[in-house]
């Protein structure tokens, strides 16, 4: 129906090639991001069946997942990981897609690269071997992420066999309170709508909250929808969207501009939109937030205590009860004052300039505590270059912090960054699953960068507003 | 050989809990590879170096099963085809559980591996019955949408679209996509991004 769309329908219907006898869509796929991890089973499998890649300018490859943060000096001191670097490297040479590997100056996270380079638009759709590239929602785009044999089918066709999602519109409306960051609004959604919430479902993100955010916050909240069980999560494109875009490498200049403008207004959802589902939050309800247990649901506002495995429904009970014995809690402790380990800042939902900023703010204030190990991970070589011009490396080293080369490190410790035994680590990263981060007993506190700063600083979680 | 995937036989083994995420099933550490060769002993490696023996993939109760039983929102988090892969290689052909997490589900059908929900109550009580008798053979009938165990014939549920995907043998999607070639250049033809506005 004219005039009834949101952009999720616009995008798919755009980027539908046909109804496939399944009932599923198959969708023409705009832009494609590769990675070291989950795309040389991919290429093997179009090698065996002699396939080449008809779009290999819609392609664009990096390496993060095993990057080692220390140095990127080649061959990687892991023979694996270098292994993998190598694949990517033929790979892309043979299908003559573009490669930014360290040497380019632009390599770094693929969710961060992608953004900062202007691969990503308002009305593309991405998709990624990678459950985050969510995080390009942030443009107005449909962005999923895929497994191996789907990275094999965007790579021999540019399209994917896909259901389409019910869109469910998440409105956090008013203002968020001081010290409260667009990492807290995304642990408070999934709080409250669950980590399965958001299966079938797109989630479209606005209110006065998303619509005051920069494209770096709103890439922060899109990035953690499929934390949430949401596949997808976006924000309409708006003046902010086409601001950060322009003048970006592979954004369009001159006339192109004009043109991609009115393309990009229009995919933005119609007024009267119909939505399957909707909710509503107010944004000065939300507190600066800690996950505390092994899914990113299980989140608390740092004042409040672990719950009482008594006081929740019956079917959540043996979850709890798993999560606070991991955790190595008694049901009332509080999280706020809870000693930790490590400190880990960076990752594709919160390694982007602004956050290191956030983090330097509150790194300014003293010094790492006493034994608590730090890791300051800008999230691409572009980041980084503009931390180093900003003077935050020194702000970081001053006080303790541990500054490195860019890449995914302890969010997923494929490289060697890790947790040791069952450390706790505040993290700014995307997951606090059992093991996730490199030891199988480690554990993890979810939490916004400026968080993370306060709790190296003071050895212990605390809320950011009484630091800064 | 047929793509065909109708129906799914064997013992079941049942893996107890809910959002048991793709990290637990084959941690990261694992997927510094090249292919998914050898993933099938590190399933589970640290949930079960964990559990001292007491994982239900070391049950020898439960040994060659063929139907993993799991709980709600299974496969959740990282995209990592490596575990449904690993667990294919381990020896599992199908999964039955409350509800999977969507990329999960999408890598499970990719590989040409069911994966059916039953309600809760339903699912409490095939897991009761096997774990009471883990040596029945179970019958998961993709065609008729049924299970049948010691508890009877239930009724699974399966997207239409992935059921048919399977039951018609198209789940390898490429060749199914590349059908549509002359289609493929006149959408890419039609979006004005593709030839830079």
């Amino acid at each position: 129906m004219a005039g009834r769309k949101t952009l999720l329908d616009k995008v798919w219907d755009a980027h539908s090639v046909r109804e496939l006898p399944s009932g599923q869509t198959q969708l023409f796929i705009g832009l494609h991001l590769i990675h070291e991890v989950t795309s040389p089973q991919a290429f093997a499998a179009l090698r065996a069946a002699k396939l080449r890649v008809p779009y290999p300018q819609r392609t664009f490859a990096t390496v993060d997942h095993i990057i080692p943060t220390d140095s990127q000096a080649r061959p990687l001191g892991d023979a694996l990981a270098e292994e993998m670097f190598q694949h990517l490297e033929r790979n892309c040479a043979e299908h003559g897609i573009t490669f930014f590997g360290p040497e380019s100056g632009h390599q770094g996270i693929v969710h961060v690269i992608g953004p900062e380079l202007g691969l990503t638009q308002p009305g593309m759709t991405i998709a990624c071997g990678d459950s985050h590239t969510s995080t390009h929602g942030a443009f107005g785009a449909v962005a999923f992420g895929i497994g191996t044999s789907q990275v094999r089918d965007v790579l021999a066709t540019q399209c994917l066999a896909m259901a389409r999602p019910k869109v469910r519109r998440i409105e956090v409306n008013g203002k968020l309170g001081a010290g409260v960051y667009a990492k807290d609004v995304t642990l408070h959604i999934i709080r409250k709508l669950g980590v399965k919430g958001g299966i079938g479902f797109a989630y479209e993100y606005a209110g006065a909250v998303l619509d005051a955010m920069t494209l770096e916050e709103r890439m922060t909240v899109c990035n953690m929808s499929i934390e949430g069980g949401a596949r997808c999560g976006y924000v309409n494109p708006d003046e902010t969207t086409f601001a950060y875009l322009r003048g970006r490498s592979f954004v369009p200049s001159g006339d192109a501009w004009d043109r991609a403008l009115a393309w990009w207004r229009g995919m933005a959802s119609d007024a009267s939109a119909s939505y399957a589902d909707r909710v509503e939050y107010e944004g000065a309800s939300i507190a600066p937030t800690v996950t505390w247990g092994i899914n990113p649901g299980q989140a608390l506002g740092v004042d409040e205590r672990i719950p009482h495995p008594a006081s929740v429904a019956d079917d959540e009970r043996a979850s709890l009860a798993e999560a606070i014995d991991f955790m190595e809690w008694k049901p009332g402790d509080p999280v706020a004052g809870t000693k930790i380990d490590v400190a880990f800042i960076g990752s594709c939902t919160n390694g982007r300039i602004s956050d290191l900023r956030e983090a330097a703010r509150v790194a300014r204030t003293g010094k790492v505590a006493a034994g608590v190990r730090t890791y300051v991970v800008p999230g691409s070589q572009e980041v980084q270059r503009q931390a180093e011009a900003e003077g935050l490396p020194e702000i970081f080293r001053a006080a303790g912090f541990d500054w490195r080369e860019p890449g995914c490190s302890m969010c997923l410790a494929m490289n060697p960054d890790k947790l040791r035994g069952n450390e706790l680590c505040a993290s700014s990263s995307n997951r606090n699953f059992k093991g996730r981060q490199g030891s199988p007993t480690g554990r993890t506190l979810l939490m916004s960068p400026a968080m993370v700063a306060a709790a190296a600083i003071k050895g212990r979680v605390v809320d950011v507003r009484e630091v800064l | 050989m047929d793509a065909k995937v109708t129906r799914v036989d064997g013992r079941g083994c049942v893996l107890r809990g809910d959002d048991i995420d793709t990290d637990r099933i084959i941690p990261a550490r694992y997927l510094r590879c090249v292919t998914f060769d050898g993933l099938g002993e590190h399933a589970f490696e640290d949930d079960r170096k964990q559990a001292k023996g007491n994982h239900p993939l070391d049950d020898d109760r439960f040994a060659g099963a063929r139907i993993l039983i799991v709980g709600r929102n299974f496969g959740c988090g990282s995209s990592r085809e490596h575990a449904p892969q690993s667990l294919l290689r381990w020896g599992f052909g199908a999964f039955v559980g409350e509800s999977f997490a969507e990329i999960f589900f999408g890598n499970c059908v990719a590989l040409g591996l069911p994966a059916v929900t039953l309600p809760n109550a339903e699912l409490d009580r095939l897991m009761d019955a096997v774990e009471l008798d883990p040596a029945q053979e179970l019958v998961l009938d993709l065609a008729a949408g049924t299970l049948t165990s010691r508890v009877g014939v239930q009724k699974i549920a399966m997207p239409d679209g992935a059921r048919r995907q399977l039951l018609e043998g198209n789940w390898d999607a490429t060749a199914v996509l590349l059908e549509a070639r002359d289609a493929i250049q006149a959408t890419a033809a039609r979006l004005p991004y593709v030839g830079g506005f």
